[in-house]
């Protein structure tokens, strides 16, 4: 799709002019909402990462201080490692896990009403998915702990060091799987099922021609899920939040978190807009693949 | 051997607004399936079943725990149903109960009124996907529809604003409105986003460049003005995907909670993620309100609730449409 305009044709010559004044007035609401809002912003958060700037001050400038001092800094650096182990995991079990689900929901025909069941759990904000779970894990009366008992199993603990983030990570992938396997599923809806029919008449199985027919022709919808979800989840927060009570243990201590601590808890504005800066930098290199994965799809389409 | 054709990242819009092949053949394939019945479709119908339990256990079990009375969670933690349901926990999470009661029902007595977080989220959901879907719908037509220098360099602009995070904007954002002295107030919850958002911008150029133009081009030569055409001709045409975008523009926002948080936490302004993440910091540590934080918790998803049931097939067709955001 070209983002420029359309070639200015005769017939419309004669109403160009009256065009460019509407076209304006069209747009005044939205840019002033993106100048204000979106641009602006962008600048002073820039100009706060080089001062101290603690809500109460006038911003001074202390050049590269913050900048230094997030180099040295042991707890973001920890938040950082804790927010990919988070993104790494999430994405490639969640991928994986939604691939199938699609698959089923594709293969099996699934009703609407069951796909918008699965769809559930990404509908509900995050706050509550993390008070439910933290709920259902309770150390004494939490259900889920209950069955794990019941069977023989030992219970699980947000609280325990090596098991608080594969229990977020969980969580994660269950509150987004309905909505990365709608996704995909959408991606395979544009499969041909003639291909599927020649596939079984060939004799293949299922499981084949999920890696011969379905993969392949859906993998750009991979590419575009696998970025989405991976910005999606570098962002998590409310989980960790809420899961813990507004005090996560270390483990599970993601940069949004530490960000938001710095900024709101500690009012340091300036070393939290220096962070900001520095993860905006990763997820634009992040997005930016995805916009070329997307731009790279729409040249195959034509 | 099969050489597999491209596959349309973002659908167009006639794809995704007829129904899949699979589903419009109704019965007969229904029939088709059965017979064909293999054991390794049981186990994906058995796995599709435990998929299901897996998503919606955990909010049966939120309600289940909403209605029980909380002297009775340790005795009746294992069971299925609450021995004696009781509306006391939703009763005061609400406000409708006194201290003394909210006390005695296990509660902390901290003052609650879910009633107004929800017409307060619902006012923050509702202004910004109206009015912000409006704005966008505009700018989208000005710049699929209109000829003007720089077109297309302001789009990109707008477009470059899906690579920026939310926290990057959220730290200035919030001193704005600090500075203005809008914190906590409707105009400081709802301001950054009312007016612009780069993804609705982009979703709605795609589609109104997907309309036939040849309507309008007669109606421009009639005489009709570009807000005529706008707002009387495509606007109503494009009902449709406008309310589409409007609906992921209220789940997003009804899941919003980073901004609201600190932007609008007073007793007035706050909505319901929020109100949930502060009642649970009310609530003790070690032997938290369960049956009340449950309560809270039913009342913030009953609304979402709502909207699968009555939209569920448009919100599962949208995500098709959008095939991406």
């Amino acid at each position: 799709m070209p983002l420029g305009t359309q070639d200015p044709t005769p017939t419309r010559r004669p109403i160009h002019h009256r065009e460019r004044w509407a076209a304006l007035a069209l747009l005044v609401p939205a840019m002033v909402g993106f100048v204000v809002f979106w641009i602006l912003p962008s600048f002073r958060s820039v100009w706060y990462s080089l001062t101290d700037f603690n809500l109460l001050n006038e911003p001074g400038f202390i050049g590269l201080d913050n900048y230094r001092e997030l180099v040295n800094d042991d707890v973001a650096r920890n938040s950082l490692l804790v927010t990919f182990q988070f993104v790494f995991f999430s994405v490639v079990l969640g991928t994986l896990l939604s691939l199938v689900t699609a698959a089923m929901m594709q293969r099996l025909r699934l009703k609407t009403w069951v796909r918008s069941l699965l769809l559930l759990p990404w509908l509900v904000p995050n706050v509550a998915i993390a008070l439910i779970w933290a709920w259902l894990l309770d150390g004494q009366l939490g259900y889920l702990n209950h069955l794990l008992t019941a069977v023989g199993l030992p219970g699980v603990s947000f609280y325990n060091a090596s098991q608080a983030m594969p229990i977020i990570i969980a969580i994660g992938i269950w509150s987004g799987l309905g909505y990365t396997a709608l996704l995909f599923f959408a991606g395979m809806t544009q499969v041909p099922t003639e291909m599927y029919e020649a596939g079984s008449i060939d004799g293949a199985t299922e499981t084949r021609m999920f890696f011969s027919i379905t993969l392949p022709l859906i993998r750009p919808v991979i590419a575009l899920v696998v970025v989405m979800s991976a910005i999606g989840s570098f962002q998590v927060f409310d989980l960790v939040l809420i899961g813990y009570g507004g005090n996560p243990i270390p483990a599970v201590r993601t940069i949004f978190f530490y960000i938001y601590q710095t900024s709101f808890g500690f009012f340091r504005m300036g070393y939290g807009s220096a962070m900001a800066l520095v993860l905006a930098v990763i997820l634009g290199a992040l997005t930016a693949i995805q916009m070329r994965a997307m731009r790279a799809n729409r040249s195959d389409l034509s | 051997m099969i050489t597999p054709p491209d596959v349309d990242l973002v659908p167009s819009t006639n794809d995704s607004l007829t129904e899949t092949p699979a589903r419009s053949r109704g019965l007969p394939s229904i029939v088709r399936a059965l017979r064909r019945t293999t054991p390794g479709k049981a186990v994906a119908w058995a796995a599709v079943a435990l998929l299901l339990l897996v998503s919606v256990f955990p909010f049966y079990w939120m309600v289940r725990t909403a209605f029980t009375p909380a002297a009775e969670l340790i005795g009746d933690a294992s069971q299925l149903t609450p021995s004696n349901p009781t509306w006391i926990n939703f009763a005061r999470v609400l406000g409708l109960t006194t201290t003394e009661e909210s006390v005695a029902a296990g509660g902390t007595g901290a003052t609650l009124n879910f009633v107004r977080y929800t017409a307060n989220t619902l006012f923050f959901a509702g202004s910004i996907a109206i009015v912000q879907t409006l704005s966008c719908a505009m700018a989208a037509y000005s710049f699929a529809r209109l000829r003007f220098r720089g077109n297309s360099a302001l789009f990109g602009l707008f477009l470059s604003g899906l690579l920026i995070p939310g926290i990057f904007t959220l730290l200035p954002n919030f001193a704005l409105i600090r500075s203005l002295g809008w914190l906590n107030t409707f105009q400081g919850l709802i301001a950054p986003a009312i007016l612009v958002s780069p993804f609705a911008i982009f979703f709605l150029r795609q589609f109104f460049l997907s309309l036939p133009r040849e309507v309008e081009e007669a109606a421009a030569i009639d005489g009709v003005g570009v807000f005529g055409r706008f707002f009387r001709m495509t606007l109503p045409m494009s009902r449709g995907p406008v309310a589409t975008m409007m609906l992921i523009t209220v789940v997003g926002i009804w899941k919003e909670f980073m901004w609201p948080l600190v932007a609008a936490n007073s007793d007035g302004t706050r909505v319901l993620t929020v109100a949930l993440q502060r009642f649970q910091a009310q609530s003790p540590n070690t032997s938290p309100d369960w049956t009340g934080l449950m309560a809270a918790s039913t009342i913030t998803v009953i609304p979402v609730f709502i909207l699968l049931v009555l939209l569920g097939r448009q919100l599962v067709q949208s995500l098709n449409f959008s095939g991406g955001k």
